[in-house]
């Protein structure tokens, strides 16, 4: 993975019970570490964002991937992954 | 440290507005590949490609997954094809040797079954411009472009003949797909040695053994934008569209660099492009329409476009340590649904189209005519077309369809992101006589410029 060792966690969707708890599992299954985490409920609708390190992962960047994805599908919410250097890119000069 | 509004904000505009890296273009020099047996020839191409480009598509889907942004397209493109088949006869098994290539490296189109001809052309580029209508109809993923055109050598009106000769024969050899051969065929003025982007693209005599060029896009996050500051003067307009240029920009070098680095190659450039595809929210058109135009192709369209072209280049250009390609914004009529839209309206013309072309990053692209248009016509639209690029200093392109068995007010369907287009007029007046001529329309004067 190189020197990429942070990434952000977001989760979109109408909010229920156990979310962030489902979520947290997964990650410290996968030796993540939570770093911040900032989360609003907006009329019903969950908002989370969560700053992880991934610089010592159980398993690839892939398989942690594809394990959000398909919680999401299963609470019927959209939680993605995605190395932290893109919104550096775009957002910091 | 990033706030949760910026990341959800980078959310939203991949969501939402459609924003994507357009393009990974590996672009590979085969000038070592020259040899006089046409089969080794062919074999070494193809071995060179497959061995060079071996992960690029699977390098393209990492770090799509890595950093949760689309990457549409992961392409090839190679040195043109008449540089290296000058001691064979026949450029034809090239150009089978780079579709199996393109095949088996997963990819979705490779460039470069091109010649450069602007001064003049050698037997080898004759044979390949010849060769066009059978290489492009007998292929999957193969695209050819031709330099015509420089502003140091002016145009080369045998070659421009000779092209219009060789679209019409590929639009009859594709008649029963619409003449879809002719969307994968550029015909250039000033062409550049690194663009990302299909069907243009090939890997100039200029460049390395190998670079990784991306093209961006974003007309939806653009269009978003300016839906925020409607009825503000043209300075708050040319303000917000550098701002998310640079954004989107930022996003291609970032995925231009990991790219380069992942698959071991120089880093090239970013084409800092505005280019649409047909879906719903991802148009050129409806960006200047959201300027304030009624339709695109109105009066003021030049106007509006020549704003956007120029702010995307400066908000682009500080995002990303090397600018090239084509940068700008392009205006696919057939791939742009405000362009269809604007056509089928009648508020779009050719003639309003070449205009827009003096401000815009290409050219006169995916334009379908009737299948009737003379090759005379065809080549007469080219010269026009490149009399543009060559006396503005610019890139001008040209890519027309004239689709068999259709005519004016009919649709023609390409799919996928080529879309479709309604077909439009052309003058019905001859330009035979003119075309007949040949010889070489000289290069323009540099000074007393007005």
């Amino acid at each position: 993975m190189g020197s990429i060792s942070k990434a952000v966690v977001t989760v979109l969707g109408f909010d229920r019970k156990g979310i962030i708890a489902r979520v947290s599992t997964i990650l410290y299954e996968r030796g993540i570490n939570i770093l911040d985490i900032s989360q609003t409920v907006l009329d019903g609708y969950f908002n989370m964002v969560m700053m992880v390190d991934i610089s010592e992962p159980v398993g690839s960047f892939s398989q942690l991937s594809d394990e959000l994805n398909a919680l999401g599908e299963e609470l019927g919410l959209q939680i993605r992954i995605q190395k932290s250097e893109i919104f550096e890119a775009m957002h910091q000069v | 440290m990033i706030n949760t509004g910026e990341i959800l904000e980078t959310l939203r505009m991949i969501d939402r507005e459609k924003l994507d890296v357009r393009t990974i273009t590996m672009g590979i020099s085969l000038l070592d590949c020259v040899c006089d047996d046409e089969r080794r020839l062919a074999s070494r191409i193809f071995h060179r490609i497959a061995t060079r480009a071996e992960h690029l598509v699977q390098v393209g889907e990492e770090i799509e997954r890595d950093f949760g942004v689309p990457i549409v397209n992961k392409r090839i493109s190679v040195t043109p094809v008449a540089l290296i088949a000058g001691a064979v006869r026949d450029p034809l098994p090239i150009a089978r040797a780079l579709d199996r290539a393109a095949r088996e490296t997963g990819v979705n189109f490779i460039g470069g079954y091109s010649a450069l001809v602007q001064k003049g052309m050698t037997e080898a580029d004759r044979r390949l411009i010849n060769s066009l209508p059978q290489a492009l109809s007998e292929t999957d993923f193969l695209c050819g472009s031709v330099n015509v055109a420089t502003t140091r050598a002016g145009i080369d009106m045998d070659a421009v003949k000779l092209l219009g000769e060789s679209i019409v024969a590929l639009a009859e050899k594709t008649g029963e797909q619409g003449g879809l051969g002719c969307a994968k065929l550029v015909v250039f003025a000033n062409a550049v040695e690194d663009n990302p982007f299909m069907a243009g693209a090939f890997h100039g005599p200029g460049e390395g053994d190998c670079a990784i060029n991306v093209g961006v896009s974003g007309p939806g996050t653009v269009k978003r934008a300016l839906e925020k500051v409607k009825g503000e003067p043209f300075d708050v307009v040319a303000e917000t569209v550098k701002r998310t240029a640079f954004r989107v920009t930022r996003i291609g070098q970032l995925v231009a660099r990991e790219a380069a680095r992942r698959l071991n190659a120089p880093f090239g450039i970013v084409d800092l492009s505005l280019a649409p595809t047909p879906t719903v929210g991802d148009s050129v058109a409806h960006i200047l329409e959201e300027m304030g135009l009624e339709k695109c192709g109105t009066h003021g369209s030049t106007a509006a476009l020549a704003l956007l072209n120029d702010a995307v280049k400066k908000g682009g250009v500080m995002a990303s340590s090397h600018v090239g390609g084509l940068s700008g914004a392009f205006i696919p009529l057939s791939e742009d649904i405000g362009m269809i839209e604007a056509a089928k309206a009648g508020a779009l013309t050719l003639d309003k189209l070449e205009a827009m072309t003096c401000v815009c990053s290409v050219g006169l692209d995916m334009i379908a005519v009737p299948g009737d248009t003379p090759p005379s016509t065809i080549s007469a639209i080219l010269a026009d077309e490149a009399a543009i690029g060559v006396v503005n200093n610019k890139t001008t392109a040209v890519r027309i369809i004239p689709v068999p068995g259709k005519k004016v007010g009919d649709v023609v369907e390409f799919g996928g992101l080529l879309g479709h287009a309604p077909v439009i007029p052309v003058h019905p007046f001859s330009s035979e006589a003119f075309i007949a001529r040949g010889g070489r329309i000289p290069a323009p004067m540099h000074s007393l410029r007005n």
